[in-house]
């Protein structure tokens, strides 16, 4: 029987999906008996403290105007009297750009352990326990919460859980206060949408992604022939993107866009989970790459292991050949 | 202007068969290539940006063994001008938390406006020191920034923040800024780039300089313990197609067809 809080990320006026799957993780945390509460921060935010009412045990809402964007500075400042009350066993984040932002400092404050981007949490005695993946998803690590009595924090992996359904808990919506010394320390100047691209790859069929290693820019051209011959339209991973070689509107995760092909080639990708959070819809799922060990292979539905310089002039002929 | 960048050492995992040790808690080193974490490539290169335009010293530091010193070698070829090396026996086994504790140790006794981190690591991928070091060293700090300017005492960041969009946000110096990938476009390191700061003199400092008790720190300061590494579940695999290259290829445009790829 434990008692755990789930801090709840809102994008603009809607809460962001992930709330409910953290909730399937609180409500195996806390157990029979035990209670999941949530904490919402943001400005006009009754419809989703209701929501969240609807699912979660308790529900505290701090509703302020200097609470209008999330702020991982701010908002630490804000939930910090929460969690310094004590009483809760767990407190569990997303490992999304927020928790990312929040979670490290807030843990720091509230002197609790931090688990972060867990696939996996449960008890080990009274600690906090979790499986992470390290090395680039090549190792996984199991983690303990040192025992210290202040209970531990986590962050978790989108996808890792299965989103709670619609609840009819009919949970206690309690209005928190800001502690009277909070004073946020960043000023939002403003917020920005990415750009459009040419090509709307949210709408695209059939993609081919390129990925680091292409190694250089002429490597771009060999993997146009093949997405051309497929007739697909070309997408990247996230290092290809920061190297400047392909515009932002073509970067696929969780940073970037989501897509939902029917098909996906994945060429010179490792198949980090950042890259493959991008990718809905249950695409059949083409590797080429280099590493037998590579992640990619372990989410592909099939995949030739071999250098792309050569694997993918092979196979823009040989569908070219089948096209006749 | 004072900058300081914190870097650490780790192993290159793009192709490398990975074996973990026998105590479980580590890897195989022997077989392993090493290198800057890329996140902090990005950082050095903004702290150089920033002092190219502002002037000032910039300060890289590392906790790791004496190992580590080549990445703070390659951010003093990049434009740092010195280097801490906080090496003691006493880290070994430390938690993010721990590490924070040493370098929030070590960055208290400088002057500093700025301090710089990667927003995570390649290799433990917790991205959790730069947040916890702001909050130990109880200054503002902003995450996974894409554009960081500096003027008049404040720092204009851009970052990314939730639901995929970024936003721009202002906030007084001293702070700390954790690089996120695509910030810069990190310059080159030639291997003459190097060998001019062969003998720039690297600062060694244990906890003891630091003024922190054994306890303090690595293992017996953590609040997370690394219990053990294990081989993820082998799960779905993907179909690997084998044989020569023709054959393979082959046997993709046949399972393309089959599934209305083509
Ligand atoms: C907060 C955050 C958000 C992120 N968001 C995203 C995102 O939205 N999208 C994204 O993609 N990433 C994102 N990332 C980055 C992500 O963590 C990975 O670093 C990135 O996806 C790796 O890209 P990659 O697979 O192209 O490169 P790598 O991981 O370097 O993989 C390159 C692969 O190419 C193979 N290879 C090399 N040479 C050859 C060759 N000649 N032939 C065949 N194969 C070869 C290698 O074996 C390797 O598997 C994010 C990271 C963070 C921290
Ligand atoms: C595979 C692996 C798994 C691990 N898993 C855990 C774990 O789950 N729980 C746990 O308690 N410990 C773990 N450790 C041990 C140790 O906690 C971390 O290596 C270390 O604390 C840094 O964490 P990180 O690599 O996740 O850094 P992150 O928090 O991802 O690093 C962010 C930034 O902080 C700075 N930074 C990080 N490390 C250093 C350093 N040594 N010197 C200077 N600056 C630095 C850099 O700017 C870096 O970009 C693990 C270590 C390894 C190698």
């Amino acid at each position: 029987m434990k008692q755990v809080l789930v801090i709840a990320e809102r994008r603009g006026a809607v809460l962001d999906e992930g709330v409910f799957e953290l909730l399937t993780a609180a409500r195996a945390l806390a157990g029979g008996g035990g209670r999941v509460a949530a904490a919402v921060l943001g400005h006009g935010i009754g419809g989703l403290a209701a929501e969240l009412a609807r699912g979660f045990d308790r529900v505290f809402a701090f509703d302020d105007e200097r609470l209008a964007e999330p702020d991982g500075d701010g908002d630490a400042q804000a939930l910090l009297p929460l969690l310094a009350r004590g009483g809760f066993d767990a407190v569990l984040l997303a490992h999304g750009n927020l928790g990312i932002d929040l979670a490290p400092g807030l843990s720091v404050r509230a002197g609790m352990p931090l688990l972060a981007d867990c696939l996996e949490l449960h008890w080990a005695g009274q600690s906090l326990a979790g499986t992470r993946a390290v090395y680039g998803g090549k190792v996984h690590a199991r983690v303990v919460a040192a025992a210290g009595g202040t209970g531990a924090m986590a962050t978790v992996r989108g996808g890792a859980f299965a989103p709670a359904g619609p609840g009819t808990v009919a949970g206690e919506v309690v209005a928190a206060a800001l502690p009277a010394e909070f004073a946020p320390r960043r000023r939002p100047l403003r917020t920005l949408r990415p750009e459009a691209g040419e090509v709307d790859i949210t709408q695209s069929e059939r993609l081919v992604a390129v990925g680091r290693g292409i190694e250089d820019e002429d490597g771009l051209q060999l993997v146009r022939g093949l997405a051309a011959a497929l007739g697909a339209d070309l997408c990247a991973s996230r290092p290809v993107v920061d190297k400047g070689w392909l515009p932002r509107s073509c970067q696929v995760g969780t940073s970037g866009v989501t897509v939902r092909p029917k098909l996906y080639v994945a060429v010179g990708i490792s198949g980090s989970f950042q890259h493959m959070g991008g990718i809905k819809g249950s695409p059949f799922v083409v590797a080429i790459n280099k590493d037998r060990a590579a992640p990619i292979f372990g989410v592909a539905d099939v995949g030739i292991v071999g250098d792309l310089s050569e694997v993918v002039p092979a196979l823009e002929a040989a569908i070219e050949e089948q096209k006749g | 202007m004072d900058i300081i960048v914190c870097i650490k050492r780790v192993p290159d995992l793009a192709e490398a068969g990975l074996e973990i040790a026998a105590d479980g808690r580590g890897l195989r080193t022997e077989d392993l290539d090493f290198d800057i974490n890329e996140w902090d490539d990005y950082a050095v290169e903004a702290a150089v940006r920033l002092k190219e335009q502002h002037g000032g010293v910039v300060t890289a530091i590392t906790v790791g063994d004496e190992d580590a010193e080549e990445v703070l070698r390659r951010a003093l070829a990049m434009g740092a001008d010195q280097a801490i090396l906080l090496d003691d026996a006493a880290f070994a086994g430390a938690d993010p938390f721990a590490i924070a504790t040493a370098l929030h140790a070590c960055i208290r006794s400088l002057p500093f406006d700025v301090v710089l981190c990667g927003a995570v690591t390649s290799d433990g991928a917790s991205g959790q020191v730069g947040g916890m070091l702001a909050a130990l060293l109880d200054v503002p700090q902003v995450a996974l920034a894409t554009g960081l300017e500096v003027d008049g005492g404040r720092a204009r960041v851009r970052h990314e923040v939730e639901g995929g969009l970024e936003r721009e946000v202002e906030v007084a110096l001293p702070c700390l800024i954790t690089a996120q990938s695509g910030l810069n476009q990190p310059r080159y390191v030639s291997i003459r780039g190097i060998r001019k700061v062969a003998d720039v003199a690297i600062a060694a400092r244990s906890a003891g300089d630091l003024g922190l008790a054994a306890t303090a720190v690595g293992e017996a300061g953590s609040r997370v313990r690394l219990e053990g590494l294990l081989l993820p579940p082998a799960g779905k695999r993907a179909e690997i197609l084998e044989g020569s290259l023709d054959a393979a290829v082959a046997t993709l445009v046949e399972r393309l067809r089959e599934r209305g790829g083509l």
